[in-house]
């Protein structure tokens, strides 16, 4: 092994928030080392419908995006040199049934208490901004600052940015246990027999930092659940906005190439084996689903022909929102873990908090609600 | 599996070849000085090109240029292609209509 195994901070797992959090705390100054098992991006940063919003948000995280896309996600691309195809456009949230529209009617609601503007629209409203739409769509909700932005490009982007910092990366390096020295959690042992120090360590690890954590009496309640997207050829451009549905069936965007994005409930990806997680194949019945639930709405891209699928995992934590702390019973230990599905739109927030909390400073959003010991039985 | 691989490695400066605009991937009109410059960038697996630079992501999902951005990933490496992990294949094998996969039997 060539160079010192030593940082001031080692980052366990190579996804968005390893990468922001390695690029934001190299700026203030740290010496930040990165360990991933795969490549970069392999986990949920690589499976990623690419979602900027702040509509339908818990009020617990929506600060995180607020911060991220009034503060940072504008200027991405010009700060990493990379362009993260950041698209504020809106999102379109289609009904197709009264009762739809009656979901839809509590979404707005609750959006509008969380001090996110969203609003109803009528069938004519909906066919102006998107004249694709099938008739049978009768309304929709509409929140226009809701956008998305390309997660690999987004990845990657702070990950060549960190490395221009001086970050040190090794991948191909699978943490299997983290130890103490000198009273203070900074230790990370791998599978290959290397080990690396840090006077901090942070576990960033998607749905694995459950298993890691577990080696240092750590226990943060992490379910596995299963997502998949299809990805269409290249189209003539018809629209920049987010689509969605008030079931949940399917969501998606046109991206800055051309290709439509779409993921899609089948309402079995709870219950997949995640015995072999890394196993993520994607299944038979969820494409086909998916491209009916697409169909119903915008019938024209039936012809629109796919050209890969994926699949992935969600890190679901039992309130759906994520862990951001630093463990005090194991000084040196911080976290971030169990984004549930919909960490990526806040993820440069969340690096830049991590940074600040590494640094001692106060985090420029409060993330007092994601702490890692709030999970407590409901009697 | 993956090696290990540090990104600190030496593979020493990126230095223009004349036939840097050749095309590899078809599809994505990605070249070689581009497939070149991204591994100088920092991308050294076959799965960081394609999210990189979308070589392999085009209608043959890599299957007509794959061998060759390997071979260049392993020169720049200064490894063996058989070292070299390829992308993680995704279905369809061949590009298919949306109302293709729709059209299950007992869904219409």
């Amino acid at each position: 092994m060539s160079g010192t195994n030593t940082a001031d901070i080692v980052i366990v797992g190579g996804g968005i928030v390893g990468c922001a959090s390695a690029y934001y705390m190299a700026q203030k100054g740290f010496r930040v080392l990165v360990l991933e098992r795969g490549s970069i991006a392999d986990g949920a940063s690589g499976r990623n419908g690419g979602g900027v919003r702040q509509s339908a948000r818990d009020v617990r995280e929506l600060p995180l995006a607020m911060y991220s896309i009034q503060k940072i996600w504008p200027f991405l691309s010009e700060e990493l040199g990379v362009d993260v195809e950041y698209h504020q456009d809106g999102n379109l949230r289609m009904a197709r049934t009264e009762k739809h529209l009656e979901i839809l009617k509590g979404k707005t609601e609750d959006c509008k208490k969380a001090g996110v503007d969203m609003w109803m629209l009528d069938q004519k409203e909906v066919q102006q901004i998107c004249p694709y739409l099938s008739d049978a769509v009768i309304g929709a909700a509409w929140c226009p600052t809701d956008g998305h932005a390309n997660p690999l490009a987004a990845t990657l982007g702070y990950y060549r940015a960190a490395r221009r910092l001086g970050v040190r990366f090794i991948t191909g390096e699978t943490v299997v246990k983290l130890e103490r020295v000198r009273g203070r959690l900074c230790k990370a042992v791998c599978s290959s027999g290397n080990w690396y120090e840090g006077d901090q360590l942070l576990v960033a690890a998607g749905y694995v930092s459950r298993r890691i954590l577990n080696t240092a009496g750590i226990d943060i309640p992490i379910f596995n659940k299963a997502d998949e997207c299809l990805v269409t050829e290249p189209m003539e451009h018809l629209f920049w906005h987010m689509l969605g549905t008030a079931d949940g069936d399917f969501y998606g965007h046109q991206t800055a190439h051309g290709s439509f994005v779409f993921g899609g409930d089948t309402g079995m990806e709870w219950f997949y084996k995640t015995d072999d997680p890394q196993n993520t194949r994607s299944t038979a019945i969820t494409v086909g689903s998916t491209s009916r639930a697409i169909m119903k709405y915008c019938p024209i891209l039936g012809q629109a022909k796919i050209v890969r699928t994926w699949g992935g995992w969600c890190d679901k934590t039992p309130d759906l929102i994520p862990v951001i702390d630093r463990v005090e019973e194991l000084p040196g230990l911080l976290v971030a873990c169990g984004f549930s599905g919909h960490g990526f739109a806040f993820s440069p927030a969340v690096g830049k908090v991590l940074s600040e909390l590494a640094a001692g400073e106060e985090t420029c959003v409060d993330v007092s609600p994601m702490r890692y010991n709030r999970f407590d039985a409901q009697n | 599996m993956s090696q290990i691989l540090d990104r600190n490695m030496d593979i020493g400066p990126f230095v223009p070849q004349p036939d840097d605009d050749l095309i590899i991937c078809r599809c994505e009109e990605i070249t070689k000085g581009e497939i070149r410059q991204a591994i100088h960038d920092g991308m050294f697996t076959m799965n960081e090109i394609k999210r990189y630079l979308r070589a392999g992501m085009g209608l043959c999902q890599g299957k007509t240029c794959g061998r060759q951005v390997k071979g260049i990933l392993a020169r720049e490496l200064g490894m063996s292609p058989a070292q070299i992990d390829d992308c993680t294949p995704r279905s369809p094998n061949r590009p298919a209509e949306m109302r293709v996969l729709g059209n299950e039997v007992d869904k219409v």
